[in-house]
């Protein structure tokens, strides 16, 4: 049975985040066949809005407005919802990212409906979807469906390939005029901490480092191998823990998970908590001085070595690679 | 103030998983407060140093639960309420926040505060839904609280980035590592926690009926993901194991 999909996309700085590229193709999945409408909202969206076509949306709605410029559930909920009783869709994706998990969860209670969170695959069944998701953060997975009404669910960054780009896909953009009002939380400012700007859980590689690291300062080089790479940089809890880095940038059971196509783990053992966020990521390697730590069993490659040694020339020879191509 | 906490028992960090019979097996595992949850209740309790007033924390969930309750009036709430859910066959988020939505309808609060996602389930949909329901202001992933009057400031982790947000009360919460730093129950809390009330509540006592929280999702199954092949650890000094695996990245394993 096609179902219209309705897909919140995310613009950062007038780009949008890979995410809303995998939510479309996740969409099309879910529509049967049915008909898949992006949705941007915000207070200042531009030529952005036709790129969610380039990736397959059929079609996209723009709410556009000043009240809009910074994430607020109250806001926001009332932007998509207005959205949601214009089209009356089947099935709602959204990014697994900051905005995204927030805002389903509490749209799904307005509409009183089912929410399937943290998606990281999808099975068609005929039509009957079925969604994969981690529990135990990736130490098991489940398989779940929607009994019946609204189908809702929010995918994992990184995790559902993309449709390729087809820039020849002329989509029409149609304006919706909503009357934001009564926001309840007001956002005052925001501290930018992210210094490379590639966000964590949407990394491609992530270079993350353990109490092998020793110290903040320790942690210059993986930076460095990061930037590179066009990577960001994680930590376990012992990093953190031990003060060597702010706690957003933590890895783990407690803390974020990733699952990024290359994770370098620099002086980490290891432990359960930590391979629980980022053991399911593409390709892993771990550096470390223990031959015998926990996180070689994990690795696809071993170094069993000095990070301070080994790292700086990773990033030397990576460089060099990196401009042959 | 009136200060509620809400709290989910969970698997330890260190638990392996372990599958029988299609479902997660709970048998000889350890369990413990939702490590996001222990943040909630020490802000709770911090609030309620500076503000005065009383701690409730409330479970939805197994009657085991009582052993994790009693940790938290250890640690300095004051009362504990335990919603049994043991005669529901399925319950989803959805469920628990109309559960939680019935239980807080006749009570007054200025803040409810929990964890942002529970290590488990891991779907983060608790906090949102349940602020939804009650018509109350959410916020959040919170790194920082300070209250004044009616007023609360909340510094908020967006992804690293840090908002900060004003609201006002009554007001739903959710905690973010890096809040605060929980502390362990003293000697003398533990043995005043066994005095404190805790309240066990069944679906009827709330006027609902199983039929009423039935969830809106059905679990098909349950796996492990595939073990992984053990790797292969590099030979050579750090010049060549460092030249070998940038080779080994890009033509083997195509990821660069």
């Amino acid at each position: 049975m096609p179902r219209k999909t309705l897909v919140l996309a995310e613009s950062r700085d007038g780009q949008l985040r890979h995410v809303s590229f995998e939510a479309i193709a996740a969409a099309k999945k879910i529509a049967d066949g049915g008909e898949v409408v992006g949705l941007l909202v915000g207070a200042e969206i531009g030529a952005e809005a036709k790129v969610l076509g380039h990736y397959g949306a059929d079609r996209v709605i723009v709410v556009q407005n000043e009240a809009l410029k910074y994430y607020t559930p109250d806001g926001y909920k009332q932007a998509v919802k207005h959205v949601i009783d214009l089209e009356e869709p089947d099935a709602i994706v959204m990014g697994h990212t900051s905005i995204g998990k927030d805002l389903a969860a509490g749209l799904a209670a307005r509409l009183d409906s089912a929410l399937i969170s943290d998606v990281t695959s999808i099975e068609e069944n005929g039509g009957d979807p079925l969604f994969i998701r981690p529990i135990y953060s990736g130490k098991a997975f489940e398989k779940k469906r929607v009994k019946d009404g609204l189908i809702f669910v929010t995918v994992r960054p990184n995790n559902i390939d993309a449709l390729e780009k087809d820039e020849s896909r002329d989509v029409d953009v149609a304006h919706v005029d909503v009357a934001i009002k009564d926001l309840r939380t007001i956002v005052k400012e925001i501290v930018k901490k992210t210094t490379s700007g590639v966000d964590l859980t949407e990394a491609k590689v992530v270079v993350s480092g353990g109490r092998g690291v020793k110290s903040a300062e320790g942690f210059k080089p993986l930076y460095e191998l990061a930037e590179v790479l066009g990577g960001a940089v994680g930590a376990s809890r012992g990093a953190c823990d031990a003060g060597y880095c702010d706690y957003s940038l933590q890895i783990g059971q407690t803390g974020k998970v990733v699952t990024p196509d290359l994770y370098i783990a620099c002086g980490i053992s290891g432990a359960i908590q930590h391979l629980a966020g980022m053991s399911n990521s593409k390709v892993i390697v771990a550096i470390n001085k223990d031959p015998e730590a926990n996180i070689f069993n994990v690795a696809d490659y071993g170094i069993v070595g000095d990070i301070f040694e080994v790292v700086p020339l990773l990033t030397k020879y990576f460089k060099e690679v990196l401009q042959e191509a | 103030m009136n200060i509620y906490v809400l709290m989910k028992r969970t698997f330890d960090t260190e638990e392996k998983i372990v599958i029988e019979n299609g479902r997660v097996s709970d048998d000889g595992v350890n369990f413990i407060i939702n490590p996001y949850d222990e943040f909630a209740i020490e802000e709770a309790i911090k609030l309620k140093d500076a503000h005065g007033g009383e701690v409730t924390v409330v479970t939805v969930g197994s009657e085991d639960a009582e052993k994790e309750l009693r940790t938290a009036l250890a640690m300095g709430c004051d009362k504990a309420v335990l919603i049994s859910t043991e005669d529901v066959e399925d319950t989803d988020q959805w469920s628990t926040a109309e559960i939680l939505a019935a239980y807080f309808k006749d009570k007054s609060f200025d803040i409810i505060l929990g964890g942002n996602v529970s290590n488990d389930n891991g779907t983060g949909q608790i906090g949102p839904r349940l602020a939804e329901k009650l018509g109350i202001p959410h916020v959040s992933t919170i790194v920082k609280l300070e209250i004044n009057g009616n007023q609360a400031t909340i510094e908020r982790d967006a992804e690293g980035d840090t908002e900060i947000i004003e609201a006002s009360l009554p007001l739903l919460v959710t905690a973010q590592q890096g809040l605060n730093e929980p502390r362990y129950p003293s000697l003398p809390g533990i043995m005043k926690a066994k005095k404190k009330p805790l309240e066990v509540l069944e679906l009827d006592d709330l006027d609902l009926d199983e039929d009423d929280v039935e969830a809106k999702t059905e679990t098909v199954e349950v796996f492990l993901p595939p073990k992984k092949q053990a790797g292969r650890i590099l030979e050579g000094d750090a010049d060549s194991q460092a030249k070998e695996l940038v080779r080994l990245l890009k033509s083997e394993a195509k990821v660069i």
